[in-house]
Formats: C-alpha cells, sequence, structure tokens
C-alpha cells in the first residue's frame, strides 16, 4: 500500500503546485482570448438570430441560431437551462479547480508511469519526463487537432475525444520505446506509432472557423505555450517532491 | 517476501506487489482527468469549460 500511497501524495502535491501555475499562465495566455473569442461567438449568434427576437433569453442561448448553426450547436452544451458558473471570481474559481483537478490527473500519470522505471530521483530526471508528457498531451493532439477556442466549431464530439486519447496513447507509446528500447525495429515502429494518427487525420470540423484567424491561431500558440510550461513545472516539481518521500 | 520487496532501483524488479499499486495509480490519473477533461455533464462542463479549452481538450 505504501507504494501507492507514495504515488499518490507525490503527485498531488506537484500536481495541485503545477494546477496553481498553469491558473496564473492561462489568466495572461488564454484567458483574454477566451472571453473575446466568445465575445464574438455571441455576436455571431446573435446576428443569426435576429429575425426571431430572443433578446430575453439568456446570453448563452443558442436556441437562437440559424438552422445549420443548431445542428453544429447540438452537441454544444451551454444549455440556457443548465447551471453555469458567473462570469467573474466564481468562473475564476471552477477554472482553478478544474486545472488543479487535472493537474493532479495528469501527475498521477506522470509519477506512476515513472515509476515503473524505479522513480524520479531528481527534478531534472522529472523535467524529462514532463516534456514527454507536454509531447504526448499537447503537441501531439495539436498537430492535428488545434486546440479550440470559442466559436471554433469542430467534428462530433465523441470523435475528436476518441481521436484525442488515441493520439496520446501511441505518442506514450512510440516515446518509450524510443526511450527504453535499444532495438533498430522498436525505433521504427516507435516513429510509426507517433506519425500514425496523423496520417489517419484527425476528425474535420463542418465548417472553418467563426472567429477572425489571427484570435484563433493566438489561441493555439497560448494553449501550446501555457501547456509547455506547465508540464515542464509539473514534471520539475514531481522529481523534486519524489525523493523526499524515500524508497517508494 | 525479500524477493518481493526488492530494491526498486530498476526496472527489472518489477515484482507483481509493487505493479499493482503503481497501475492503480495511473488508473486513478485515467479517472480523474476523465473527470476533468471528457465528462459531458453539463454542470461538469460549464465548471471545467475554460480550462478544457486552455488546455486543448476537445469541448464541445
Amino acid at each position: 500500500m505504501n507504494i501507492f500511497r507514495n504515488i499518490v501524495f507525490t503527485a498531488a502535491l506537484a500536481g495541485v503546485l503545477a494546477g496553481l501555475v498553469l491558473t496564473a499562465l492561462q489568466q495572461f495566455g488564454t484567458q483574454p482570448l477566451i472571453v473575446k473569442a466568445e465575445v464574438i461567438e455571441q455576436s455571431n449568434a446573435e446576428a443569426a438570430a435576429k429575425p426571431h427576437d430572443h433578446a430575453a433569453a439568456g446570453e448563452h442561448d443558442h436556441a437562437a441560431l440559424t438552422a445549420q448553426e443548431e445542428a453544429a450547436a447540438a452537441a454544444h452544451q451551454h444549455g440556457a437551462d443548465e447551471w453555469e458558473p458567473a462570469d467573474g471570481a466564481e468562473r475564476f474559481a471552477w477554472t482553478l479547480v478544474a486545472n488543479i483537478v487535472a493537474g493532479v490527473g495528469f501527475s498521477l500519470l506522470l509519477v506512476a508511469a515513472s515509476e515503473l522505471r524505479g522513480g524520479l530521483s531528481s527534478w531534472r530526471e522529472g523535467l524529462l519526463w514532463g516534456l514527454a508528457g507536454f509531447v504526448v498531451f499537447t503537441l501531439a493532439p495539436s498537430v492535428s487537432l488545434p486546440p479550440e477556442a470559442p466559436g471554433v466549431e469542430g467534428a462530433a464530439l465523441m470523435d475528436r475525444q476518441i481521436w484525442w486519447v488515441g493520439t496520446a496513447v501511441a505518442t506514450a507509446a512510440g516515446l518509450a520505446l524510443i526511450a527504453f528500447s535499444r532495438a533498430p525495429l522498436a525505433a521504427l515502429a516507435a516513429v510509426a506509432l507517433i506519425a500514425a494518427p496523423h496520417v489517419i487525420g484527425a476528425p474535420k470540423p463542418p465548417a472553418p472557423p467563426a472567429i477572425p484567424h489571427d484570435l484563433e491561431h493566438g489561441f493555439v500558440v497560448a494553449v501550446i505555450v501555457t501547456g509547455f510550461v506547465f508540464w515542464a513545472a509539473l514534471g520539475a516539481l514531481a522529481g523534486a517532491v519524489r525523493p523526499r518521500f524515500g524508497k517508494a | 517476501m525479500s524477493n518481493v520487496t526488492a530494491n526498486s532501483s530498476s526496472a527489472a524488479d518489477l515484482a507483481p506487489a509493487r505493479l499493482a499499486p503503481i497501475l492503480s495509480a495511473f488508473l486513478l490519473g485515467v479517472v480523474v482527468i476523465a473527470g476533468a477533461g471528457f465528462a459531458s455533464v453539463p454542470a461538469l462542463h460549464n465548471a471545467a469549460h475554460d480550462q478544457r479549452h486552455s488546455i486543448g481538450f476537445p469541448c464541445h
């Protein structure tokens, strides 16, 4: 039971701290762009809704879209009746909680995977695992499925989620083969594994983005850069914390 | 017992007694991420909305 407990302690500590770092970065990086994109998303929706006059409806009411957009919005879960955090402190607080939960989740994966290799022995070793995490969970999925700002419609959500998870798994397996196997055949398989999701291709969006290109591109860059710093922090923190729990 | 609690410095020492808790912790991580990034329960989605966009999870 000790091993499990030590992994969870290490992962929780590193995950919470990295989640705080991520939240701070997002306030300057992605959050202003999300707000900007939502304004455009909303005015697009309102323009589409003009003949119906849904002015009385909630700000996220997507019922008032054109038929085409309505279909795309079916998967969009900002239903006017559903609870959502109020703008300001409440919205920030939930984002903070979600970041910390995600941070601990990713941290559990990183620390558990590194335990298979005997455990992290230093912050530097942790940093390398963090870089691998960045490649697996941020970079690889973003290559074919760029992070979407609000207003950027994607393909069916489930398809994108399956592709995202499959890409992360294939990339992780590929990196592990490269790092831990010396056989040339394993390296070949690794390259194929990492390239395969992109050869297969991500699910294609039904329509071009409804927000300006600059904003869309800026958001992709912001997500990848904040993701990079998050993973670097997470890995280094996990590597720094782990030896303090002694032999796991 | 001695062969099971072998030194943890090498991957070659992976005994079932070590593997089980590691895999459990890994699965716990998978469940946590599924909740934060993938569950489509509306309240959960709305609470985690900005985080999902900002991490690059596929989101609505």
